[in-house]
């Protein structure tokens, strides 16, 4: 028993949480000891502390910087022998494991258990806003409620998800056995649940979880009560996970391409990912910046944000939304990246105009840095810089159309097997051009005065986020659910849920638009009586969206137990990942793949993306074989 | 079909242009159909709703043929039983059509900011005669002070402004963002701790309007409401000559410097008429407590008719001045104002927990 205590694992990092948190203790004893302070020992200090500690603690006893530590101290590192790649049973995954596969899944799974805890958070918001007046919850639990909806999907669900999709596919996609730092890669992925469990975490605290939205405005998040630097704290872990990964790609994308895989040979989900990287490594340090500031302000008196002692309330704004709105295509370009891939291959066409679709991305990245002022038209910024900013945000929409039409461009004339991923596939171009629409309408600044911080508000982002990126992580999950799982989903139920969810989508967010332009604000859990019956429409609609996300779950788990088992390549895709077994081989390739040609030549008579060395994989006999195999030539691949 | 067939049959193209004009046209009329904006009520409302009608009009032929062009390829090209093998024509891309679809947005955008910039400076722009009236935002209420000349100014927790005057409204906050809003006026500003922030309008129709919070700013938010009255500008000066009057009845300061005015004149103080609407600076007490005596339903704060029960006036008075002193179970502190001390005279107080006693003990 001791020994499992003093082994890396779950247990071990449970015993270092508590070590970090008696830590804390100390160090605060000691502080306010030595500075005289009264009391000695104070609550909201030690939980602090406690909240940047414990993680660490719970991080090193799980094992995540073992390699490092025993390298950095002169003690011989443990030879690498591959025993943490794969996973050979479901207690692998609560393990540090550095193949990416594993992490992949580990980062979707996790994602996806906050994503249906977010969503049971907006159930509970939409019961009680089904009647006006108060119902259930208090406006303090209430606020809470529509808090950690939009914390935990924003950076728990969807941007995690996508680096999970991409952890898992990419490195395939490009040729590569691994991604290039594998130890990173797992650390990463660890920091993750403990930034949402941590989010979670804020309802036990004294005065209710954090109320001040995801966008934690000072001073409201400065005089809030002590849930709110759960979140503060919480986010911490999450940016610097996204951070470590965005390197990890970057580093990955520029280094470990295939021979023969040139930038313009790159599947455009690579290129996706290697935009939303770049986005990441700039933007998402600045929302660490100001959740420190606001930390400083709260802990120990700064005054970054109190006017009285010298701040400026705005100035939290500025820095916030430098992130933030960059976020929002860092929630919304790897979305690009699945959807570009799947049209093709259920379209049977080449992407269209491919050099175009890349070059978009990275206008995208350029442009997305220089908008984030249109968050802030009625915040009373200096005047002049609207009209800048109301001309970049309209501007922008222009990359993003090119995108649009060139994806119908794809449709155009293609054999399109519309099965589910394709079905999400294309209500995402509908649906994500009524968000544009939209998004372009708030560029507008006359109009946005009026709709700011109305339900006009939560309408749009809702169609950006759910009719754009949720429907795309949909139609990535089934598409790449095969490869993945080795398994098929069924395919019935798939296009069942995206049906009842494309209909109970539009009927809880459509009439947001309406009730947002009459006058209704947001982030309210009382309104007028004269959004009724609007409100109530909304809930009944919210709970039929709800249940059908139930339909995914049930089909995920029951096809990932009993699936007919999956093909190599079932789908017909010429991109690597499908070249090799479902689920691939422990280290991807028997040997590094020759690329030849683009990744959507389809129709082109002759054409092949890559050169596999051997030639059996494409035949489904050869590759079973292989993946039968794949344990026994395991040893042989080179060093990585 | 056959890839032989697929690639001889022609795309029926111009049906496809005729049915995008119909849907267009359909949705056009659909979208200004929708009666989206709330009453308009200020000179700044007609220029906003008509950009917003032109946007729809902008819009929806957008909406219409990314629609169009997937539910017509869906049903048009989807595989049918023989083509599992088939693929598409390897169609890589076409310049001409690319630059088309680049430059022909970007046209249409830069041209709607240019617009959207006209529309801006005309609803900005500075009006001679302007009325100053200062909004102050604090958790969760709004008051307004209407500077006067060589005197003190005139407060109240009710907006009254002139038809057809000018107004620029200096707001402010005390503790935490705030964002004054009244959606019939379609402007809105924060409220930020430090800055003063400004927004003008012009009322020009006569009526009752809800003054709304548009910034997060704590537990209160949703109920963080008042009311804005555009009045004629006879009314409007009626009701400033009583407001500065010594002794009309609201308070007007919070100093108690009108202490001597008061006693001379006993005021005859309506407690119930205060209970429902306020007197001015305090907010009114029925805006969130249920009281069946007073007619107020209100929700927020615990209902007066069961917690009232049995309580004394030392209690009722505690509670005004000091919310915080015991919490009803089931609520939360935080939310009901703690200036009551400050915004009633004592004779209101009095004359208010008498009131609240006698309906308790009935």
């Amino acid at each position: 028993m001791v020994a499992k205590f003093r082994t890396p694992g779950l247990l071990r990092a449970g015993l270092y949480t508590a070590y970090a948190v008696a830590l804390s203790y100390a160090i605060i004893w000691i502080f306010r000891t030595w500075y005289s302070l009264d009391p000695v020992l104070k609550g909201e200090p030690v939980l602090e502390l406690s909240l940047f500690l414990s993680p660490l603690g719970f991080l090193i006893g799980l094992g995540s910087f073992s390699y490092w530590f025993r390298w950095a101290s002169g003690k011989p590192t443990i030879p690498e022998d591959h025993s943490g790649h794969g996973a050979h049973s479901w207690r692998d995954y609560f393990k540090v494991n550095t193949d990416h596969k594993v992490i992949g899944i580990q980062y979707v799974v996790t994602s996806f258990v906050f994503f249906f805890i977010g969503g049971l958070f907006a159930m509970l918001m939409r019961a009680e806003l089904a009647q006006p007046g108060r119902q259930f919850v208090d406006s303090s639990t209430f606020n809470g409620l529509f808090s950690v909806h939009a914390s935990l999907l924003i950076f728990l669900f969807i941007i995690p998800v996508f680096a999970g999709l991409a952890n898992y596919v990419l490195p395939l996609m490009i040729g590569a056995p691994d991604m290039a730092f594998p130890r990173l890669n797992a650390l990463s992925f660890w920091m993750l649940p403990l930034g949402g469990i941590m989010m979670l975490m804020s309802f036990l605290a004294p005065g209710g979880s954090f109320a001040s939205g995801w966008t934690a405005y000072a001073p409201l998040a400065v005089t809030a009560p002590e849930g709110q630097v759960f979140f503060t704290i919480g986010v911490q872990f999450a940016g610097a996970s996204s951070i470590a990964t965005a390197l990890n790609f970057l580093v990955t994308i520029i280094t470990m391409r295939a021979p023969g895989m040139s930038f313009f040979r790159m599947p455009l989900l690579v290129w996706a990912n290697f935009s939303t990287s770049l986005l990441v490594v700039i933007a998402t340090p600045f929302i660490a910046v100001s959740q420190f500031m606001v930390f400083f302000d709260r802990a120990l008196g700064f005054n970054f944000f109190e006017p009285t002692g010298g701040g400026d309330v705005l100035m939290y704004q500025h820095i916030f939304w430098f992130y933030s709105h960059p976020a929002v295509y860092i929630m919304m370009l790897p979305g690009f990246g699945i959807v570009s891939e799947i049209l093709a291959v259920k379209s049977r066409k080449p992407i269209f105009g491919y050099r175009m679709m890349a070059f978009s991305l990275l206008a995208i990245v350029v442009l997305g840095f220089t908008v984030w002022a249109h968050h802030m038209f009625v915040s009373g910024m200096h005047d002049w810089i609207r009209v800048p900013m109301m001309v970049t945000t309209a501007i922008i929409a222009v990359p993003t159309g090119i995108k649009i039409f060139s994806w119908l461009a794809t449709l155009w004339r293609g054999v399109l097997h519309i099965d589910t991923p394709m079905l999400f596939a294309l209500g995402f171009i509908t649906m994500f051009t009524l968000g544009g629409i939209s998004g372009v309408m708030l560029a507008i600044i006359p109009v946005t005065i009026h709709v700011s911080d109305t339900y006009f508000i939560v309408a749009h982002i809702h169609y950006v986020l759910f009719g754009g990126s949720l429907f795309t992580i949909f139609a990535g999950v089934y598409y790449w659910f095969p490869k993945m799982t080795g398994r098929m989903y069924d395919e019935r139920l798939g296009k069942v849920h995206f049906w009842s969810t494309f209909v109970f989508f539009n009927l809880t967010f459509a009439p947001m638009h309406v009730i947002g332009i009459q006058g209704m604000p947001r982030r309210v859990a009382d309104y007028a009586e004269q959004w009724a019956t609007w409100n109530l429409m909304i809930t009944i609609a919210s709970f039929f969206l709800g249940l059908s996300a139930l339909l995914f779950a049930y089909n995920m788990v029951a096809s990932w137990r009993g699936g007919p088992k999956a093909e190599s390549n079932p789908w017909r895709a010429l991109t690597l990942e499908w070249q090799v077994t479902s689920p691939p081989p422990i280290f991807n390739f028997d040997a590094i793949p020759t690329v030849v040609g683009g990744p959507y030549e389809y129709g082109v008579p002759g054409a092949v993306h890559a050169v596999l060395k051997d030639a059996e994989v494409p035949t489904p006999v050869g590759a079973a074989a292989h993946g039968a195999s794949a344990g026994a030539t395991a040893t042989k691949d080179e060093e990585h | 079909m056959s890839e032989e067939t697929r690639r001889q049959e022609r795309t029926p193209v111009l049906p496809l242009v005729v049915i995008g004009f119909l849907a267009s046209a359909v949705g056009i009329a659909l979208g200004l159909a929708i009666e989206w904006f709330p009453t308009a009520a200020s000179t700044q409302a007609g220029p906003i709703d008509d950009l917003y009608d032109l946007m729809i009009i902008l819009s929806v032929p957008v909406f219409v043929v990314v629609t169009i062009i997937v539910l017509f390829s869906a049903w048009r090209f989807r595989m049918r039983p023989g083509e599992e093998q088939l693929d598409g024509p390897p169609i890589h891309g076409n310049t001409k059509l690319e630059v088309i679809w680049t430059a022909i947005p970007a046209l249409v955008l830069v041209v709607l900011c240019i617009y959207t910039y006209v529309v801006l400076t005309d609803i900005e722009e500075a009006q001679a005669n302007e009325m100053r009236i200062n909004v102050t935002g604090q958790q969760f209420a709004w008051s307004y002070e209407y500077p006067q000349a060589g005197g003190k100014p005139v407060r109240s927790t009710t907006l009254y402004v002139p038809k057809d005057r000018p107004v620029r409204f200096y707001v402010k906050a005390l503790d935490v963002l705030h964002d004054f809003w009244v959606p019939a006026f379609r402007m809105k500003v924060d409220a930020v701790p430090g800055i003063t922030t400004r927004y003008r309008v012009t009322p020009t129709r006569l009526g009752t309007y809800p003054v709304v919070c548009a910034e997060l700013c704590g537990l209160g938010h949703s109920v963080m409401r008042s009311t804005a009255k555009v009045v004629t500008p006879d009314d409007f000066e009626a009701w400033i000559a009583k407001q500065k009057a010594p002794a009309g009845g609201a308070a007007t300061d919070g100093d108690g410097g009108g202490g001597g005015g008061d006693e001379a004149k006993p005021p005859e103080i309506d407690a119930k008429t205060l209970f429902t609407d306020g007197n001015g600076t305090a907010t009114a007490c029925g805006a969130c407590h249920t009281l069946a005596d007073a007619g107020t339903s209100s929700q927020t704060g615990p209902d007066l008719d069961k917690v009232l029960k049995g309580k004394d006036a030392g209690f009722i008075k505690t509670s005004i001045t000091d919310p915080e002193a015991e919490i009803t179970s089931g609520f939360q502190g935080g939310i009901m104002p703690k200036n009551y001390a400050e915004t009633l005279s004592p004779e209101e107080l009095d004359a208010l927990v008498t009131y609240l006693g006698e309906v308790a003990a009935k």
